[in-house]
């Protein structure tokens, strides 16, 4: 890093003309020597550091402060003369409602991600050819995504209603019998992971497009020149060329899969008896309804390892089957 | 034995060696030297958890007692839903900056004593006609503000029970008398019977159980002539056979007579199911009487819920708290605003605006309120139904006893559990979390 001292002409350039005939300075003054001179002293480094100071204070402050005291609180002994242990942790071996909502949450993971993933390709190489209507398709396509997790279930809740809902109705029509879709232990986690999709597939519809443009388009040719049928062409090479995407999708996907919960404060709330609690709404239980704060941040940790061990992972998965650019 | 986190611990420390500090502070004086020029400052949260422009009504009463009350200064701080409002005020206290006043649901009582965030308004009157004004309200409504030693730590402020709707277009169409509401348990299980076989309604009659399913089936149980808490907040009688009878038997309308919809009814939809004509019956709170008036393209009645073995529904809704934070000077200014909130024509209006039922007796003697109730009877019927009331299930630990209890009750409706092994399950359970609390 070079900081250059003002050269005496720009600096006289950069003057009114008037200043210099008001002071009368000698034509030969100096290097000008603004308010903060004195800072070109300190080394470099320094310099760099000092630069970073207002990152690392809100970083420290809102990212690894909390963490560390996370951590702390959750290290604590029951009691108010309690030392510091893992009684926490070993409370929530025995809990059937946190075990209920891991298992809930790994089920809703491993379903959404790879089946909205799997969708979003489809409708982005469908929607990439020239086709009449394709931008309305796009746009169809991408509207699920455009609405809040919050307005989408509320759409959702009035779908799976069992007495005037959307899907009982036709049900009906068609001479089934309607479901307590929401009501039930058998059905609320597949309802869920249904709107889930709906609604984060045309998001993920958006990178693979992006992904699907930087393809070199002599590659298509070449394919059919060789006569290449489309599934092969899409196995041997959109596919693996859409690899960084699809990682970047998974984490992304992966990540707010255990994020997101709204969905449940509007539709469920971890109902009927916690079929559909999953780990971060019930994090926010034990924290604001049952005042179990550090109780809390043990949960809180071990979600937090369980998503970095999964980024782990799938990065270490994909390593090898990506071909970057 | 009390079990909180440290934070807090230090954040009360800290404030405590603060107000040491500043001196012993007379609030009395303190507020008598208070001017309009240099008022005393209050905050206030509030909940809203009932539709229509309530903030407008809110702030219209909180102008009339600044203007005459001009030594006082009242920032009303709308805050959410009643979970919400309950986060904020957790936040606000851990983080030293606790509101002077907030209503909050008053089973959060016994929980706030816990924690040693609120102060008992006997401690903050000052003169006899103070003191009068803690017993002028419904003695339903003090079950859940006072504690068993007779100390008020909750005013009454928006409160309800639950009644039940029922749809006089599809009586009449079923050849039921439009204006007989079921007035037993097998009453209504037969109106519910000849109601759905007979018109288009899909169900006869529908309890919700989605959220805080333990608040209806309260109902049950207080019909069912059965107490679940104990007054003093330390122990719960879950597993009692009068309880699991009392499950069994909503558990029957669906199973048995198929006049209710199996598995989990959504709290929020239901309303909008009895106004569709889904379901000819419907239990909810006293609260959804403006909606429903305003939506029903059909005439209903509303009542007071049938009797099992005696009549019966838990009370509901919001108090007001004082805390502990504040100083004296503060908490003695939140108190007046409360007691003018709760004056009988304040009371009435915000009754008349809310759907709640006005606390008190003399508010239903105001003209306003003689009004209302002449052209709209249904008003009345909650505050009736009072007579029959009990406490809500109200305990320490109470976000761990609810969920408890509404796991169990979840459990037991779509077929997890029998109604037997779920209350004994939650009997345990409860014991376990109550266990440090009892003496």
């Amino acid at each position: 890093m070079e900081r250059e001292h003002d050269s005496p002409t720009a600096t006289a350039g950069r003057r009114h003309p008037d200043e210099v005939a008001q002071h009368d300075q000698p034509a030969f003054a100096g290097p000008r020597q603004g308010p903060l001179h004195h800072l070109r002293r300190i080394p470099n480094p320094v310099f760099a550091w000092l630069l970073m100071v207002p990152a690392l204070v809100f970083l420290g402050g809102f990212t690894v402060f909390p963490a560390g005291s996370a951590l702390w609180n959750s290290l604590q002994e029951p009691g108010l003369d309690g030392g510091v242990g893992t009684a926490y942790y070993e409370q929530m071996l025995g809990d059937a409602v946190f075990r209920r909502s891991l298992i809930n949450n790994l089920l809703f993971s491993f379903i959404t991600v790879p089946v909205s993933i799997a969708v979003a390709m489809l409708m982005a190489v469908l929607v990439n050819r020239k086709i009449r209507g394709r931008g309305l398709l796009r746009l169809a396509y991408f509207t699920p995504a455009m609405l809040p997790v919050v307005a989408a279930a509320a759409i959702w809740l009035f779908f799976y209603q069992p007495n005037f809902g959307v899907l009982n109705t036709i049900a009906r029509w068609l001479g089934f019998e309607g479901q307590n879709w929401l009501g039930s232990p058998s059905t609320v986690l597949p309802a869920l992971m249904v709107m889930m999709i709906w609604h984060q597939a045309g998001f993920f519809m958006l990178f693979y497009l992006a992904g699907l443009q930087l393809i070199p388009p002599e590659l298509d040719e070449a394919s059919q020149l060789e006569g290449a049928g489309r599934w092969y062409h899409f196995r041997r090479v959109t596919f693996p060329l859409l690899m960084p995407t699809t990682l970047f999708a998974s984490i992304v996907g992966l990540a707010n899969s255990f994020k997101q919960v709204d969905f449940i404060f509007v539709m469920t709330q971890g109902g009927p008896n916690n079929a559909s609690n999953m780990l971060l709404y019930y994090i926010w239980q034990t924290t604001f309804p049952q005042r179990r704060p550090e109780y809390a941040a043990a949960i809180t940790i071990v979600l937090v390892l369980i998503l970095i061990v999964l980024a782990l992972i799938q990065i270490r998965l994909f390593e090898r089957r990506i071909h970057y650019r | 034995m009390r079990i909180r986190p440290t934070s807090t611990v230090a954040a009360v420390a800290a404030l405590a060696l603060l107000t040491a500090a500043c001196g012993s502070d007379d609030g009395e004086s303190a507020l008598e030297e208070a001017t309009a020029d240099n008022p005393i400052e209050i905050t206030m949260y509030y909940p809203i958890a009932v539709g229509g422009p309530l903030q407008e009504v809110v702030d219209g009463l909180i102008d009339d007692f600044m203007a005459e009350n001009p030594e006082i200064a009242v920032q009303a701080v709308y805050s959410g839903n009643y979970d919400e409002t309950m986060v904020s005020v957790q936040t606000a206290v851990d983080g030293g900056d606790a509101p002077v006043t907030s209503v909050l649901l008053s089973t959060e009582m016994f929980q706030l004593i816990d924690d040693d965030m609120i102060v008992p308004f006997d401690d903050v009157v000052t003169n006899d006609d103070e003191r009068e004004w803690l017993d002028s309200f419904y003695d339903a409504f003090m079950a859940n503000s006072r504690d068993h030693e007779g100390r008020t730590w909750g005013i009454p402020f928006q409160r309800s029970t639950i009644v039940q709707y029922w749809n006089k277009d599809l009586f009449e169409e079923a050849g039921l008398d439009p204006d007989h509401a079921p007035q037993t348990w097998d009453e209504l299980v037969e109106i519910a019977q000849q109601v759905q076989q007979e018109t288009g309604a899909r169900w006869g009659v529908q309890i919700p159980s989605s959220g805080f399913p333990y608040w209806l089936f309260q109902a049950l149980t207080t019909q069912n002539d059965v107490e679940i808490v104990s007054a003093d907040g330390t122990e719960v009688y879950f597993d009692q056979p009068a309880v699991v009878e009392a499950l069994e038997f909503w558990l029957s309308l669906s199973a048995d007579h198929g006049v209710h919809p199996s598995g989990i009814v959504d709290w929020g939809t239901t309303p909008e199911d009895f106004l569709q004509g889904q379901t000819a019956m419907i239990w909810t709170t006293t609260g959804n009487l403006t909606n429903v008036r305003d939506n029903a393209t059909f005439d209903f009645g509303v009542d007071m819920l049938p009797e099992g073995v005696r009549r019966g529904s838990p009370t509901g809704g919001g108090n007001f708290f004082l805390f502990a934070d504040a100083s004296e000077a503060e908490q003695v200014a939140a108190m007046r605003l409360i007691r003018y909130l709760t004056q009988p024509e304040q009371a009435a209006e915000w009754g008349i605006a809310t759907g709640y039922v006005a606390p008190l007796p003399e508010a239903w003697e105001t003209a306003a309120m003689e009004e209302y109730v002449s052209g709209f009877p249904e008003a009345a019927v909650a505050r009736d139904q009072l007579d029959y009331a009990v406490r809500e299930l109200s305990t320490y630990a109470r976000g761990q006893i609810y969920e408890i209890l509404n796991d169990a009750l979840q459990g037991a409706i779509v077929g997890d559990m029998t109604p037997e092994e779920a209350m004994r399950h939650a009997q345990e359970q409860a014991d376990n979390v109550l266990g440090v609390y009892q003496n």
